[in-house]
């Protein structure tokens, strides 16, 4: 195990693909850090560099204190996961989780007592014979993942690994990744472009867009402090609401509802404002700033309605609440409350997040 | 699940399994008529052979044209020839071919599509034409009556097939698996050897008989560059059988040498029709 740290990478294949502009980021030992985007943003790419399977147009991989930003993939004692699991079709399963350990010639005892090891952790001891074309979805999943883990490497490389399950499955195995990566020191970088695997696995969460790092942070600050547009709205589901508002005198108007800016701010002309649907709430007494509409669409999420409100005295702003299923809301006229510790501000230029006053 | 219909019962065949079964049977016989005749023919006496009206199936076996072709003529000597003027240039089709697929498959080469659309066009070109150039390059170089003066022409012949039907098998073959060895710690030539061989092997093995079928059965450049007895090719020893006098066309000859002639491919595809079939069905990756 060791830390693994990106210094400035840059990938350019042509002058105008740039999958990776500029990413620089160190992961500590126990760190399960993701890489979430959506597809095209360079996640891969960011993958393949670290494995060393293509080479930075720039920049430097650095793991534990060695420079392998040069040295060919099986030098720098990586494992990966692919997304198409890529077991060689030839070996059987025994012989695929093997095959790394036997290039590095080691003592034939000693692999069989580590494959030994991880076939019992992941219940694999039927399979060991079989090919893998005679293996189910899942279970190539489970010896994918075994063939890295018997390597005991620097670094844990899985890029999409449970994009090609059922839903169901899915699930499952994600559950099971996270208890078989809690339980081992060793730092992974785990490429998805879904938010729900990226916020339940991640001890750190690395959103990316169009080659460049949007954010770094927990998960939950993620969700909760989005630091500009982008994060605000890729993060979360539904969708957060963004509305473009004019500002006067330290607050932005939506409807006839006076919000009040961040303090901190020098007051802009226009501000983009946003509210999570899960947010917005109906109004109770104690609230000043009504927000009054009419409900023009209705979807039934199971647990939750998800409506879309036309506000009143806008001309045509929709707003999307998230609220308990107990009522039929259909065509009603509604009044709503947005609760200020839940607003979050945005720079209409930039998109950057307004700095404010919570932590 | 009470739902679902129990088979038929088994001694009632259903109609349509009648139809095929008809219809495979008329797709046999006229594809193996040909070739049951060449071998009834070859199996009965002269006498037979020449009897009016057609005697179909002979009434007495014999083995006297194979016999004769073994024994009166070196056969076996243009059989040899044959077996080793293909193999030769099927291995060396699949040496330069295998490797030249590959880099069009995987590799970002400049001018990648001019290079495709030469191999195409080379395979639509009629190869008859080439042959008097050909021929003046054989005298220029003294390749006449050699081995060789068959296996470049071969070779390059089928190349193109080669190169086009393996470059699109490993257009298929996931990278993943590659990269995958790469980082398990596979170096260049053991990732050839240990991963990528025995997946291609059965592409290698299908585009490997269609180059020996081609070169075993190629006529022409074998009439023309070859006039040694000693070194023809079974093609050319056929059309140039002839009987003991002028006029008489040897029929049994000819057909058991049609025979033999042909046995070594069909021995060949039944060898290695399991490895071609395997090749189409082994699960490689996705689930
Ligand atoms: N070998 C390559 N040559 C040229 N462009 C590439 C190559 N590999 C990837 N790209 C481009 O880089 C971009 C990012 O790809 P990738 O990192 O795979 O995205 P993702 O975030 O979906 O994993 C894509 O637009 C892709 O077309
Ligand atoms: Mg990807």
């Amino acid at each position: 195990m060791a830390k693994l740290e990106l210094r400035n990478l840059n990938k350019t294949y042509t002058p105008r693909v740039v999958p990776l502009k500029e990413l620089s980021l160190n992961v500590e030992n126990g760190e399960f850090l993701t890489l979430l985007g959506p597809s095209g943003c360079g996640k891969s790419t960011t993958l393949r560099l670290i494995a060393g399977l293509e080479q930075p147009t720039r920049g430097e991989v650095r793991i534990g204190d060695r420079n392998v930003t040069h040295q060919p993939p099986g030098q720098r004692n990586i494992a990966m996961v692919f997304q198409s699991y890529a077991l060689y079709p030839h070996m059987t399963v025994y012989e695929n989780i093997a095959s790394g350990l036997k290039l590095r010639r080691m003592a034939s005892a000693e692999i069989q007592q580590r494959i030994g090891e991880v076939s019992q952790f992941l219940g694999l001891g039927e399979l060991m014979q079989r090919k893998p074309g005679q293996l189910s979805g899942g279970q190539r999943q489970r010896v994918a993942l075994a063939r890295a883990l018997v390597r005991r490497p620097d670094v844990f490389l899985l890029d999409e690994p449970l994009s090609n399950l059922d839903a169901l499955l899915r699930e499952q195995v994600r559950a099971e990744l996270k208890q078989i990566f809690a339980a081992q020191p060793t730092p992974v970088v785990y490429v998805t472009h879904d938010q729900t695997e990226a916020m339940t696995l991640s001890t750190r969460v690395a959103v990316l867009n169009d080659g460049f790092l949007q954010q770094l942070d927990s998960p939950k600050r993620i969700y909760v402090r989005p630091a500009n547009r982008f994060v605000a709205s890729f993060i979360g589901s539904p969708q957060m609401n963004l509305l473009h508002l004019k500002c006067e005198g330290g607050f932005a108007q939506l409807g006839r509802c006076k919000l009040p800016l961040p303090s901190q701010v020098t007051v802009p002309p226009e501000v983009i404002f946003g509210i999570r649907p899960e947010h917005v709430r109906l109004v109770r007494p104690e609230d000043q700033q009504v927000l009054q509409g009419r409900v023009v669409l209705v979807e039934n999420l199971g647990m939750s309605d998800l409506l879309t409100v036309q506000v009143e005295g806008t001309q045509g702003t929709l707003l999307r609440a998230l609220l308990p299923p107990d009522q039929s809301w259909s065509g009603k006229q509604i009044s709503l409350a947005l609760p200020p510790e839940a607003l979050h501000w945005f720079d209409v230029q930039t998109g950057d997040r307004l700095p404010d006053a919570l932590p | 699940m009470t739902l679902v219909q129990k088979d038929a019962p088994l001694d009632v065949v259903p109609p349509r399994r009648w139809g095929l079964a008809v219809a495979v049977g008329l797709l046999l016989i006229f594809s193996l008529a040909p070739i049951l005749w060449q071998v009834l023919t070859s199996l009965k006496t002269n006498a037979d052979i020449a009897a009016v009206p057609n005697v179909y199936f002979p009434r007495q076996l014999t083995l006297e044209h194979y016999i004769e072709l073994f024994r009166r003529r070196p056969f076996l000597r243009y059989m040899l020839n044959s077996a080793f003027v293909a193999s030769v240039s099927t291995l060396l089709c699949l040496l330069i071919g295998t490797p030249a697929a590959y880099a069009l498959a995987r590799l970002r080469l400049p001018g990648e599509r001019f290079i495709l659309a030469g191999v195409l066009i080379v395979t639509l070109f009629p190869y008859i034409l080439l042959f008097l150039g050909l021929l003046e390059l054989v005298r220029t170089f003294g390749l006449a009556n050699t081995y060789l003066a068959l296996i470049v022409p071969y070779t390059a012949m089928n190349l193109p097939l080669t190169i086009l039907v393996m470059r699109s098998f490993f257009q298929q073959l996931p990278r993943d698996l590659e990269d995958s060895a790469k980082i398990d710690g596979y170096n260049t030539g053991q990732m050839l050897w240990q991963i990528l061989l025995p997946l291609t092997l059965p592409a290698l093995v299908t585009t490997g008989i269609l180059a020996f079928i081609a070169a075993w059965n190629e006529f022409i450049f074998a009439l023309t560059f070859i006039t040694r007895e000693s070194m023809k090719t079974v093609p050319v020893a056929v059309a140039q059988l002839s009987g003991t006098a002028v006029f008489e066309i040897p029929y049994g000859a000819l057909a058991a040498a049609t025979v033999v002639g042909t046995l070594p491919l069909v021995i060949l595809v039944l060898l290695f029709q399991r490895r071609i079939v395997q090749g189409l069905t082994a699960g490689a990756v996705k689930g």
